[in-house]
């Protein structure tokens, strides 16, 4: 599951990934015509759009590419950056940009784009740009107050919005689209060409296709935990779908056994609850982790049973669906939950005038059981949520 | 020393293709390192270094200079993953312009524009990209564009703004560029 850094690709080696990757963004951007300055302004006055699209093509390719990995469940997106939204800033900032753009002719990406095959205009912009920064830092304390006004977090622009992220996407790539045909025309009449509303040909039958794939990925990878949770919100479909179970003796005996193959119990109840007690072996685990990078790994391991106990179990039923619809395997849920378990084995009453050899057996373990499952969750520690040392990738500008 | 007053069209490939590879590309660098492309910041590291170099003494007495090295635990700015990125585009476009033929010292410009007003242009509009892209946390790659791929409000509110802006100004200074 990605990001690879830091964990599969760390210290030097992404130093050299950055390399690379550089080499190949200077190239697509040289390729573009991003290397020179009259055709990087010519969006703004009508006679050119190539800038317009490459740009919202790149920034459409990259968003519905990154719906579907999370979809597929290749990366998690709680590590990768977010732009941190601070609003006067990022508007402020963006017109001064603008106005740089018209005045300069490049953006600071171009520019080294437009300096290393040599445009002299580059090199002195580069320079200008330089300066900006070291009069930016010289005046940080005049710019401070605007840099750090109205800080909202990183918020996504569809939890701003309050639609889904399917349907911003879609939106996204129409507006795209809409905007390709149009600045067609536009670009046609400025440069006195003939304008043809309709036409067949390579660069059309491109975009339309293109389009028509990121129109198709905008809807159909839905972000996933929303999925799931709407999978197992179906009460009836959750209390019918077949899990393999443990009950409560089962789960006392594996729990005092010490030949016994290790247990692993994914702890669902709420973080207060597991730091009152908690089985030994146990990990607080709740839905958020299933769907991130180091959790997740650990739901992988193989060949050992995983028990999912909540106190109730239609949350365990929900939670092992999940888990098990992910590709999760070797996961049972606990009986009747932990309700049942403390009812059964915690504060287990021993059956009045046991009749039956099998409520005599009944009485023996589990008032033996009693005595010691609650020794071993008095001696354990809880070990606390499960573990997570990747954060969140920094970055940016 | 040459000015070139046209742009030629025909060698450049297509956009939307470019577009489709940047976007491919942008998503494997998400893919690989947890965040999107940048630029500005490799220009911001290149400054700072050079201020550590020439006036060591200032950083440690000015603020901005002290929040960015408390941030970066003391590594050497250039020790930074946009600068090798940056140093990558530098290598990247050059290879590209050497085989498609485009390597040539030229000092481009509209058709109607002096040199001079060329030059103020090119100076004036470095600085104010050098301040705004301070201010707005990143440029048209770090902000606008990788902001855009993970649907960040602020990049997506800072490259409606660049390009607002550019659309607000472009008027009056037209004369560069037509």
């Amino acid at each position: 599951m990605g990001p690879l850094v830091p964990d599969i690709i760390s210290g030097n080696l992404n130093y050299i990934v950055a390399f690379i990757i550089g080499i190949l963004f200077g190239a697509i951007l040289e390729q573009a015509g991003f290397s020179t300055s009259r055709k990087l302004v010519g969006l703004f006055y009508g006679y050119d759009f190539t800038v317009l699209r490459v740009f919202f093509t790149a920034g459409v390719t990259a968003m519905v590419g990154l719906m579907g990995l999370s979809y597929f469940r290749l990366i998690d997106i709680n590590l990768v950056y977010i732009n941190p939204t601070f609003v006067w800033s990022a508007v402020i900032g963006g017109i001064i940009m603008g106005l740089g753009f018209v005045l300069g002719g490049f953006c600071p990406g171009t520019s080294v784009c437009a300096a290393a095959i040599g445009k002299i205009d580059a090199m002195i912009f580069i320079a200008g740009s330089f300066l900006g920064v070291l009069i930016f830092a010289e005046g940080y304390p005049a710019f401070e107050s605007l840099y750090k006004a109205s800080y909202l977090g990183a918020p996504r622009i569809f939890e701003t919005l309050n639609i889904s992220q399917n349907m911003f996407a879609f939106l996204m790539v129409l507006v795209a689209l809409t905007a390709f045909y149009f600045v067609s025309l536009i670009e046609k009449k400025v440069n006195g060409e003939k304008l043809t509303f309709f036409e067949i040909n390579k660069h059309n039958v491109l975009v339309g296709g293109l389009g028509l794939v990121l129109l198709t990925g905008s809807l159909v990878f839905t972000d996933s935990k929303q999925s799931y949770l709407k999978l197992v919100s179906d009460e009836n479909f959750v209390k019918n779908y077949p899990l393999d179970e443990i009950d409560s003796d089962e789960l006392a005996f594996r729990l005092i056994c010490q030949r016994c193959e290790q247990l692993q119990i994914i702890d669902l109840r709420s973080e207060e609850e597991y730091q009152k007690w908690s089985f030994p072996q146990s990990t607080l685990f709740s839905i958020d982790n299933f769907f991130e990078k180091e959790p997740n790994l650990f739901l992988k391991i193989k060949k050992t049973k995983k028990i999912f106990v909540a106190n109730d179990e239609l949350t365990e039923r929900k939670a092992a669906i999940m888990a098990l619809k992910m590709g999760y395997k070797d996961i049972r849920i606990l009986k009747g939950g932990l309700n049942e378990f403390s009812k059964e084995i915690l504060n287990f009453e021993p059956i009045k005038e046991p009749k039956t050899p099998q409520e005599k057996n009944i009485n023996r373990f589990r008032a033996k059981a009693k005595i010691e499952v609650a020794e071993l969750i008095k001696n354990n520690k809880p070990q606390g949520p499960v573990q997570k040392v990747q954060k969140r990738a920094l970055g940016g500008c | 020393m040459e000015t070139n007053n046209n742009v030629k069209e025909s060698k450049y490939m297509n956009p939307y293709l470019a577009g489709f590879l940047l976007g491919l590309l942008l998503l494997l660098t998400i893919y690989i390192s947890g965040r999107g492309l940048g630029a500005s910041g490799a220009i911001k590291s290149f400054a700072i270094a050079t201020v550590n170099s020439v006036a060591s003494s200032h950083i440690s007495t000015t603020k901005f200079y002290k929040e960015y090295s408390q941030e970066h635990e003391g590594t050497s700015p250039l020790k930074n993953w946009l600068v090798f990125e940056v140093m990558g585009v530098l290598i990247g476009a050059f290879l590209s312009g050497l085989a498609s033929d485009r390597l040539n010292l030229v000092f481009e410009k509209g058709p109607n524009a002096t040199v001079r007003m060329r030059w103020i242009g090119a100076i004036l509009g470095g600085i104010l990209w050098g301040i705004g892209s301070q201010l707005g946390r990143g440029c048209t790659s770090g902000a606008a564009l990788s902001g855009m791929a993970v649907m960040s409000t602020g990049g997506i509110l800072t490259m409606v703004a660049i390009f607002a802006g550019a659309y607000a100004f472009a008027y009056f200074f037209r004369k560069l560029w037509i």
